[in-house]
């Protein structure tokens, strides 16, 4: 129990540390790195971030995140687009269409979720691959809202615009808000409930708890979280066509979760971080164009990535330092039984609630 | 733990009597398809078909095109399910298998005809279509026991893991295909004999699309026979339903794995030779047809033969109807449509029609 606390300790130590770095990032980075590399690493990281929240507390994998991130975007760019854009143009004030952005995204979120809330597992997953797809091809056939040429030229707020430090501050303030919202959350009584749901799903339905709305209202949360994300999104890029929730952005995200390991969330970031660098870098390693890697193979690199990790590690990079960290600790490595590993988790919260 | 139990009243949620539950259920099934019928025979005047009793000719080759289409899906999602029902991996590879073979056909083709581009229908002998699909059926089958052997065989039943292996995969095969075979869309050429038109009430309609079906019915019944009239087959079924009890009569499972997936991934190739012989094939297909296969499979519940047949003619139904009997002016957005059938079935049968609660 002592080292458990410990342990605790010293992982808010490091988050504390990592904190101040990103406030203080802008004085130090460049400017190339702060506004491209680390703008869209916390972005894609509090999409990401809701993954692994439903993932680790409800033992739900939603591929439909991306779909939430894009339907904020796509509902922004309508709202406020004007005479000569696409879309329904209502030229609204862009905080107003934050809010109505926001709102289309949870009542979306609410459909879905409450869609697929009696399945879990395997089944959820790819129920949510195909809202993700399906949602791709609605906002490509429907010429109304968007079609497949996308939204062009659509502006952020007054206060953000030709200020991407601002803008990195915000996505900075969305990542706390996530993290430590969805932290707080696992320790309500609804997201006590949820973990209970995740073990046992039957033993919860018998004692009274409604299992197919938790799993509803946990997924319109995470909705809402990656739809802010889609927001800074929009604001960043002034653009957004269907291609970016697409199939491949949506495998993308599950593999930013999947680096970083689904059950952690701190990993979102962590993974974000790596996925969006080799992004950008990977052509700038030495000696990696010898053996046929190019800026163009690079989904080749992250497949290869995803497979690595799922082979030694299903927990990801994450899962695999706490492992090689545990057991450095114990002098031994052993390898836990995922499983038993939850549980461990689980119990570790249920105490320190 | 201090968690307090939450009285379902208490939550504000209204609890529905089963009786009631089971009426409301129906009537969620059935007064849309009432509505469906009554639009497609007498109101849909606005639609490109116009109404059924006007234009029958128009509802025959509706209903040619959605059976011809669920042929080509059934194919394309049999592979997936079968491999789904007895070992519970979901091959999320599954598309980028289908893609793969069709480019190989497709390369065999031309090699066959001796030309590259601008092949006429009538340069293509039977042989020169049915040689390229088996090669490189049989090619994707052997790539995809390589698969299952090297990534899957050892780390059997952790499901999720599996799935992200079988995605990392799929993403590396898309990149080193968009590689190897470009970025254009290519098309494998039906066989002249049978690319022609005939009438039906009043309608031309294409024999190619006759052949697919005819195609599909093959394989159906190919492999109905296989799983209930062999002793493979025999144990693969008992094996979805109990594999302890399978492996305890000492059979060696592993075998029927390696076995499983080899048809699974050879229906795959199958699939993808007739799916770049229908609509042609270019990068990205990949994940449109493991859409396909996954809107079947959803629909009809995975790890079910008969649910794919089911969830095929479904979806190749909707399909075809979106563009003939939606209103005009919202004749493309078929994708609303399929997501429309998809809710309805979710609604009311979580896993699928012919699906199984876990």
């Amino acid at each position: 129990m002592e080292s458990a606390i410990d342990r605790l300790s010293g992982r808010n130590l490091l988050l504390v540390v990592t904190l101040a770095a990103v406030l203080l990032l802008p004085l130090v980075g460049s400017e190339y790195f702060v506004e491209f590399v680390m703008v869209r690493t916390l972005m894609l990281g509090v999409a990401a971030s809701s993954i692994v929240f439903l993932s680790a507390y409800g033992g739900l994998v939603s591929l439909a995140q991306i779909l939430m991130f894009g339907i904020a975007g796509f509902m922004i760019g309508n709202a406020v687009g004007e005479a000569g854009s696409k879309g329904l143009k209502l030229g609204w004030n862009p905080w107003v269409a934050v809010a109505f952005a926001l709102a289309v995204v949870v009542l979306a979120s609410l459909i879905l979720g409450a869609l697929s809330s009696r399945t879990t597992g395997i089944y959820y997953l790819i129920q949510t691959l195909t809202y993700a797809v399906i949602g791709y091809y609605f906002f490509g056939q429907v010429t109304a809202l968007s079609g497949f040429g996308g939204l062009t030229g659509i502006d952020p707020p007054p206060v953000f615009k030709g200020h991407p430090v601002r803008l990195y501050y915000v996505c900075a303030g969305l990542s706390v808000f996530a993290y430590v919202g969805f932290r707080l959350l696992s320790r309500t009584p609804f997201g006590m409930a949820l973990q209970g749901i995740r073990d046992d799903p039957v033993r919860m339905a018998s004692l009274g708890f409604n299992v197919p709305l938790h799993r509803t209202l946990a997924f319109v949360v995470a909705g809402f979280v990656a739809g802010t994300a889609g927001v800074a999104n929009i604001w960043w890029n002034g653009q957004i066509d269907p291609m970016s929730i697409s199939i491949g952005p949506t495998l993308d995200l599950l593999i930013i979760a999947v680096i970083g390991g689904v059950s952690y969330l701190e990993g979102a970031w962590f993974g974000a971080f790596i996925f969006v660098a080799g992004n950008n870098y990977l052509r700038n390693l030495p000696l990696v164009e010898h053996i046929g890697i190019t800026e163009a193979r690079f989904n080749t690199v992250i497949g290869a990535l995803v497979v690595v990790i799922m082979l030694l590690s299903p927990e990801g990079v994450s899962g695999l330092a706490g492992r090689i960290l545990a057991g450095l600790r114990s002098g031994r490595l052993s390898g836990k039984d995922p499983a038993q590993r939850v549980e461990d988790e689980a119990n570790k919260k249920g105490a320190s609630a | 733990m201090g968690v307090d139990s939450t009285d379902v009243e208490s939550l504000g949620i209204v609890v529905i009597p089963p009786a009631v539950r089971r009426r409301l259920a129906s009537a969620v099934v059935l007064v849309p398809i009432l509505l469906v019928i009554l639009w497609v025979l007498f109101l849909g005047e606005g639609s490109p078909a116009g109404t059924a009793v006007t234009e029958p000719g128009e509802l025959a080759v509706v209903i040619f095109n959605g059976l011809t289409f669920a042929g080509l899906l059934f194919v394309v999602s049999a592979g997936l399910t079968l491999i789904f029902g007895l070992m519970r991996t979901v091959n999320m590879a599954h598309g980028s298998l289908i893609l793969f073979s069709g480019y190989i056909a497709i390369d065999l083709q031309q090699s066959m005809v001796g030309k590259k581009r601008n092949i006429d229908t009538n340069d293509v002998g039977l042989l020169d279509w049915i040689v390229p699909l088996l090669v490189a059926a049989v090619i994707v089958a052997v790539f995809g026991v390589l698969m299952q052997q090297v990534f899957l065989r050892w780390n059997q039943g952790e499901d999720m893991r599996q799935t992200l292996i079988t995605l990392g995969i799929s993403v590396i095969l898309a990149d080193q295909m968009l590689a190897h075979f470009g970025g254009l869309a290519k098309r494998m050429v039906w066989p002249g004999a049978v690319t022609y038109f005939f009438e039906v009430m009043g309608e031309r309609y294409a024999m190619t699309r006759l052949f697919m079906l005819a195609a599909a019915v093959v394989v159906g019944v190919v492999l109905w026979l296989w799983l209930n009239r062999t002793r493979m087959g025999m144990i693969i079924r008992a094996g979805v339903d109990d594999q302890t009890m399978v492996r305890a009569l000492g059979i060696n499972i592993t075998l029927v794995f390696g076995i499983t997936f080899f048809v699974g991934a050879f229906l795959a190739g199958f699939g993808g030779v007739m799916a770049a012989s229908f609509a042609g094939i270019a990068p990205g297909a990949d994940g449109q047809w493991l859409l396909h296969s996954l809107v079947v499979v959803i629909i009809g519940g995975l790890g079910s033969i008969r649910g794919a047949v089911a969830g095929s003619l479904l979806y190749g139904m909707s399909l075809a109807a979106a563009p003939a009997y939606l209103p005009k002016g919202y004749a493309y957005y078929a994708i609303i449509l399929t997501f429309a059938v998809l809710a309805l079935v979710l609604a009311v049968r979580p896993h699928g029609l012919f699906g199984r609660e876990e």
